[in-house]
This record gives structure tokens, sequence and C-alpha cells, in this order.
């Protein structure tokens, strides 16, 4: 039986299961390994091979494609000689008059905004560790935010919202899906990729690590 | 340490709490109980403790109050040729069936009515039930908790809907869709079932006695 006093001793080799608490003795795994907690099953740990750069490079991908989802048109309606088109930005602005205006700034936080904020945190705080430096001032920081920001992302749910909102519409007019809603598709796909790929305990380690 | 006879209720496992340690719900590091901020992500030490419950029923409350315009308001305003309707969520619903468009219909009454009102529900139940029950029990409520989680951020999709629709569907006298003060309402009450998830601490499922009760 390990002491209490072993384990204060050992502290920087001991993770907490954030989901239920469970103590652990970190071991270092290969690059194919990885670690979840004994008790609860959440993945606690998962180094993959050179994966902060594969982060940073999906992550550049998603921001080029939400540039191309933002501006480029997202639908068009037409019936009886009458058309219609929509970008996501018009999408987001359709509550921008009157009492519903800040969920017009809601929508556009959750599908625009916080999605690239992330992006641009994840760059940041992994760019120079995929190069092999020490990392930016306040990396750290940086890293966090990109966290905090994971639940609110809705990206992928605004496409199935859009699903839905084809077929409302379908009895009532033609729509033509422009450029936009595929690159919003490809985005949802580069981001679960670049979730996939992501281990905290490695890079929270890298981060405060001294070189 | 004593055991007792009914193994499988016996936790071998020590917590972070019961060692005399917090752990980082950001980053997993541990440090001696009462430190105020995690030295290696910076995030803020929260230890385990029943208190922050609280925050749990005072954002569900929250998210009920407005669950109640949300169903009551119209979600969308439809004016077309033949004349003006408006469309509560369930109206939305009722009217998918008409057109017999079951599949999508099954969507928006599982994004917006079952899975709000499973979520307050889910919330309320692990709320109470918290930290009365042994510790090798909590697997059921762990998965419950992840499932919120997970499914919770979905109900927006009716609020994204909204806003497509009113958006797309501006062709003048043939058809105009404008949103109604539904969706605000609506949005609200997702949003703040969401904070109420994340301020639930789901280590307190494993807070119970730390061995069998004949150990105590």
């Amino acid at each position: 039986m390990i002491s209490l006093d072993d384990l204060v001793s050992a502290q920087d080799r001991l993770i907490a299961c954030p989901q239920c608490d469970a103590l652990h003795l970190v071991e270092d795994l290969t690059e194919t390994e990885s670690a979840s907690c004994a008790r609860c099953g959440t993945l606690l740990i998962a180094p993959r091979a050179r994966s902060f750069l594969h982060v940073v490079a999906l992550s550049f991908t998603a921001m080029i494609l939400m540039v191309g989802a933002v501006f480029f048109p997202f639908l068009k309606i037409s019936t009886k000689g009458l058309s219609h088109d929509s970008s996501v930005f018009g999408a987001a602005m359709t509550f921008s008059d009157g009492l519903l205006a800040p969920l017009s700034l809601a929508v556009l936080l959750m599908i625009v905004a916080l999605p690239v904020l992330r992006f641009t945190a994840l760059i940041y705080t992994l760019w120079p560790l995929a190069n092999g430096r020490a990392p930016w001032p306040q990396a750290a920081r940086a890293f966090r935010l990109a966290e905090a920001t994971l639940p609110w992302s809705m990206a992928e749910i605004f496409v199935i919202g859009t699903a839905v909102a084809l077929v409302k519409v379908a009895g009532l007019a033609t729509v033509s899906l422009g450029p936009a809603f595929w690159a919003f598709c490809a985005l949802i796909i580069v981001v679960a990729l670049k979730n996939s790929f992501m281990s905290k305990w490695t890079i929270w380690n890298a981060i405060s690590q001294p070189r | 340490m004593e055991r007792h006879q009914s193994a499988a209720l016996v936790a071998p496992i020590l917590t972070a709490r019961d060692a005399g340690l917090v752990g980082c719900r950001g980053c997993g590091r541990v440090w001696p109980q009462g430190t105020p901020t995690c030295g290696r992500c910076g995030a803020r030490l929260v230890p385990v403790d029943v208190r922050g419950l609280q925050a749990v029923w005072a954002w569900l409350i929250a998210g009920l109050i407005f669950y109640v315009p949300a169903n009551l308001y119209p979600m969308l305003l439809t004016k077309t040729l033949t004349g003006h309707l408006e469309n509560t969520i369930l109206g939305g619903v009722i009217e998918l069936l008409a057109h017999h468009n079951y599949g999508v219909a099954a969507i928006v009454f599982g994004a917006s009515i079952v899975i709000p009102i499973g979520k307050f529900i889910a919330i309320a139940y692990l709320a109470l039930a918290v930290g009365n029950e042994r510790r090798a029990g909590g697997h059921r409520h762990l998965r419950l908790y992840e499932v919120v989680e997970f499914i919770g951020r979905w109900s927006m999709i009716d609020v994204f809907v909204v806003a497509i629709l009113s958006a797309l569907v501006q062709l003048g006298f043939v058809a105009t869709i404008n949103p109604g003060p539904a969706a605000a309402s609506f949005a609200l009450s997702v949003a703040f079932t969401m904070l109420s998830a994340q301020s639930f601490d789901p280590r307190l499922i494993w807070r119970g006695p730390p061995d069998t009760a004949g150990n105590k």
C-alpha cells in the first residue's frame, strides 16, 4: 500500500480524473498507447505521434474553410420567378431588428466567432511547441480559453439545422446549396478530426515544461 | 484496512479528496488541499463540495422559467399569399407531421421538446441523488451526466432553423418568414441548462462513503 506521504511527494506524477477524482500514477506512454481512468473510463492521456503538428495544420484548414463559409453564398431560394439568397452572416443577422438583436449576436458568436477564437488560440499555443521551441507568453491562458469555448462552438449543430430548414422550405420553393454550405460540411469533419488529435495532459505538460 | 464481505461494493480506488489533495479539473494535475489555483494551467481549483450544487439549481431554474414562454409564444411568423400563420414549437412539429415529414418532425420534436425536458429531469435527479449512495454504483450516474453534457448543445438546433428560415424566405408578398419572440427565450433556456450541466461537478457522484458501510 502506498502511504499518503509518498503520494504527496510524487505529486507531479499523479493525475486526478476530472470526472471522478480517482488518483492515478502517470506512466510514460509510447505514442500509440493511451490511458483511461480505471474507475469511470474517461480518457486521461493520449499522446499521438506528432499530434501538435496535426492540430495546428487542421486549425489552419478550419480557419480557411470558415472564411469561405462566412462570405460565399450559403443558400438560395427561388419560386415563381422570385429569388432570395442568404449568406451565413445573413442568417445570423435575421434577429438583428428589435428585441431579438442580442440573439443575433449570440448566433454569430456560436457559429463563427467562438470557433475562430478557438482555432486562433490553438494555433497560438501549439505552433511553437510543434516546432520544438518554448511556448509563447500566456500560452496557458490561450489554451484554457480554447478549452472553455469548446461546448459553445456549434458549427456542426448549425449544419444539421440547415438540413431541417431545407426540408421545411422544400414544399414552398426550390432551394439550391451554395459553396458556403459545403465549406461548412467540410469544416465539421476537420474540427472532429482536430479534436480527436488533442490530448490535454500532453499539451499541458509541454506548455509547463521549461526547455 | 478491513474489507467487508460484499466485495462488489468495495472501491479500492483512492480519490484525490481522500488523499488530502485537490485535482485540477482542467488539466488533471493534483495539488495539496487549499491551493487556490493550478500551478500548471492556471485554472481555479475547486474542492469537491456539495455547495457547488447551488449554482446547478440556480441555472436549472432559470432554464425552466425561460422554457415556459419558449413554448407559449410563436417561434415562426409566416406570411404567405393565403394568409398569416404563427407557429409555436409544438405547432411546427404538428405541421411537419401533417406534411408527412416524419423524420424531420422526429428531429425537431426530439431536439426542442424531449431533450430539454429530459435534461431538466436528469440534472435535477443527479443533483438530488449525489452523495446518497456508495461509490461503486456511480457508473450509472456518470453515464447519465455524460449524455446530458453531450446532448445539451443539440437543443440549439431549433434556433438555427428559425435563423436560416427567416434569412432565406424573404420573397416579398409570396412568402415571408420572421422569427418570433419564442426564439430568444428558447435560446436562453438552452444556454442556462448548458450552464447548469457545466456547473455540476461529476466528482460529487463519487463522494459517497469510501468503503462499504461496515468500514466506517
